[in-house]
């Protein structure tokens, strides 16, 4: 009893001197593999960031550098206030959540599609997953030119054998044109990830449902969109954080005229051609700001509808 | 009953692909339309094909050539890769198999990192780039292109490493192998099915990047998207050597994606599905 209690107590003396280097040692032979990486992507990520942020607080154009001081909040309130700026921060909240919706409700029709067996799965899986593989500036050119032209794009001619009518695609519905294109793209990688979860699913459980007489909405409803949730999170976030960055098809289609111009090109533009330092680390910093409550609010609303479907079933 | 919907099914399927693939066909037969043919109303379809695109992207008309773009492309896709691979894997090794502490935590720092957008960090990078001499310098856009690819790579290649039985590491380290040895002799060997797709996402990702290339190359160091935004004011006369580019840039990513079908979508979601 007496030496159960006293040992612990007389034994960090005894064996601190000898144990805790190594114990140290060990540590940082376990970290060390680790700490290349870790240090290259704080030094090239985090640094630049915390550098937009301090240049976010000075009036700082490019062309006058002797003007450059300190301004506060000055430029935030110029961004939020600014018509234009605030009207990219709307473009981007409109177009981000429209191409996530859309390419995930098309994914996931597809996803179902293809998760039945017929003949030549493979090949339209293919031919599915190909709009991904485009280079997204060729995409955007493949829109812009080949498909959008009022005088000889694909979609005009084809609308000229149904006596349709042949509109100018980019100039009256701009941002819509951006969207289609984006939707395009995008579509096939929520179909991949839908698609791996429709695999990953319980069949026993979906014959049992059946066997008891589900009907097929009801097994889709109930057993399948359970399922698919945390797929379909993966998609809405990842896809967000891809579209709230988009400018490949902002620059390329409409060169973000027309109200197209969302806040990466806002910033691209108002740096590299108005040379404006301040205003565009201003509006960088509010897209990081909008990007975390996007990919926030997007996992949020999902799971929530799920857990009310949940909690029905 | 059972049978006929299944097959409408699969029809329905079969359309849906057609008309995802149809603007990529068109794509496809314009550029092997001469100009005259791509540019007419309504569109031809049994016009003669040649190779004049083609001819004309690779500069036979006197324009730019898009070989040094193209060269640039590989060499920053390539290097970025490369070094990408050489810094995730032993981090993902630290992170899966000899776990640090907080390993979770650290995870998920280096995914916050793709959550910060490029144009949050795109000013300093362009100041310090032109002030250090930078600018215009494909080695910069390795740097840019390997801390893009980073996180990417160490989530994926930890998802795979993590799969690898344990008693197999101890196996080894019992025999006396040191870290770079049991890295290189026995985790590389089994886990290069891994490695090869989180490779292929990389260069991928690379290949197609062009806000960082945009800003930051001009004449020297302009890379394959670069050039491609030269066609975004051409007019109809182009039409067939638009999608000719646009088809030959692509390439490399269209090979690298249909050989990695099934691992693309565990990179793409980060290891998280499989």
């Amino acid at each position: 009893m007496t030496a159960t209690t006293t040992a612990p107590a007389a034994s960090p003396e005894l064996r601190t001197p000898a144990r805790r280097p190594s114990a140290r040692l060990r540590a940082w032979a376990t970290r060390a593999p680790l700490l290349p990486a870790l240090i290259f992507m704080v030094v090239v990520t985090q640094l630049p960031f915390v550098a937009t942020l301090v240049i976010s607080f000075f009036d700082w154009n490019a062309l006058y550098p002797d003007a450059r001081h300190f301004t506060g909040l000055d430029n935030y309130q110029e961004v939020l206030t600014d018509a234009d700026l605030r009207h990219s921060v709307w473009t981007t909240v409109l177009l981000t959540v429209a191409v996530v919706l859309a390419s995930l409700v098309l994914g996931l029709v597809l996803a179902l599609l293809l998760d039945r067996k017929f003949r030549g799965r493979g090949i339209v899986r293919t031919l599915l997953i190909a709009p991904f593989l485009v280079v997204p500036v060729a995409a955007a050119l493949l829109w812009k030119h080949v498909l959008y032209n009022p005088e000889y794009g694909l979609l005009n001619g084809l609308l000229h054998y149904v006596g349709g009518p042949q509109p100018d695609w980019i100039s009256t519905t701009p941002l819509l044109a951006v969207e289609a294109s984006l939707v395009w793209q995008w579509t096939p990688f929520m179909m991949l990830i839908l698609l791996a979860g429709l695999q990953s699913r319980d069949h026993e459980q979906v014959e049992a449902a059946r066997v008891d007489g589900a009907s097929d909405w009801q097994i889709f409803v109930h057993l399948t969109l359970p399922h698919l949730r945390r797929y379909l999170e993966l998609g809405a976030l990842l896809g967000s954080i891809y579209i709230v960055q988009n400018f490949d098809a902002v620059f390329t289609i409409t060169s973000g005229g027309l109200g197209t111009a969302n806040l990466p090109y806002t910033v691209y533009q108002s740096f590299y051609q108005a040379h404006e330092n301040g205003l565009a680390s201003a509006a960088g910093v509010l897209v990081v700001i909008g990007s975390i409550i996007i990919a926030t609010f997007a996992l949020r609303v999902v799971s929530s509808l799920f857990r009310e479907e949940a909690s029905r079933a | 009953m059972n049978v006929l919907r299944r097959n409408s099914m699969g029809l329905v399927a079969w359309l849906a692909g057609i008309v995802f693939f149809l603007p990529i066909a068109w794509m496809a037969l314009t550029s092997l339309h001469s100009e005259a043919d791509a540019a007419t109303n309504p569109p031809s379809f049994a016009a003669s094909l040649t190779l004049d695109g083609y001819r004309e992207f690779f500069g036979a008309g006197g324009g730019a050539s898009p070989w040094p773009a193209l060269i640039n492309s590989a060499v920053a896709s390539l290097a970025s890769t490369l070094l990408v691979l050489l810094l995730a894997f032993p981090a993902a090794y630290a992170l899966s198999i000899n776990r640090v502490r907080k390993w979770t935590d650290v995870l998920f720092f280096f995914l916050s990192t793709k959550m910060l957008p490029v144009v949050a960090g795109l000013l300093p990078i362009y100041l310090f780039a032109k002030n250090a001499g930078m600018l215009d310098n494909i080695w910069l856009l390795v740097i840019l292109y390997t801390s893009m690819n980073l996180p990417i790579a160490v989530w994926m290649m930890q998802s795979f490493l993590a799969e690898i039985p344990v008693a197999v590491i101890e196996a080894a380290k019992v025999d006396g192998a040191r870290l770079p040895t049991v890295l290189a002799r026995v985790v590389a060997p089994i886990s290069l099915p891994g490695i090869a797709a989180t490779a292929l996402i990389c260069f991928i990702f690379s290949w197609n990047e062009l806000l960082f290339a945009r800003v930051l190359t001009g004449v020297v160091a302009e890379t394959a998207p670069v050039f491609l935004t030269g066609f975004i004011t051409s007019q109809g006369l182009f039409l067939a050597k638009v999608c000719a580019a646009s088809l030959v840039i692509s390439l490399p990513v269209l090979a690298a994606g249909f050989a990695a079908q099934d691992k693309l979508v565990q990179g793409l979601s980060l290891g998280a599905v499989k």
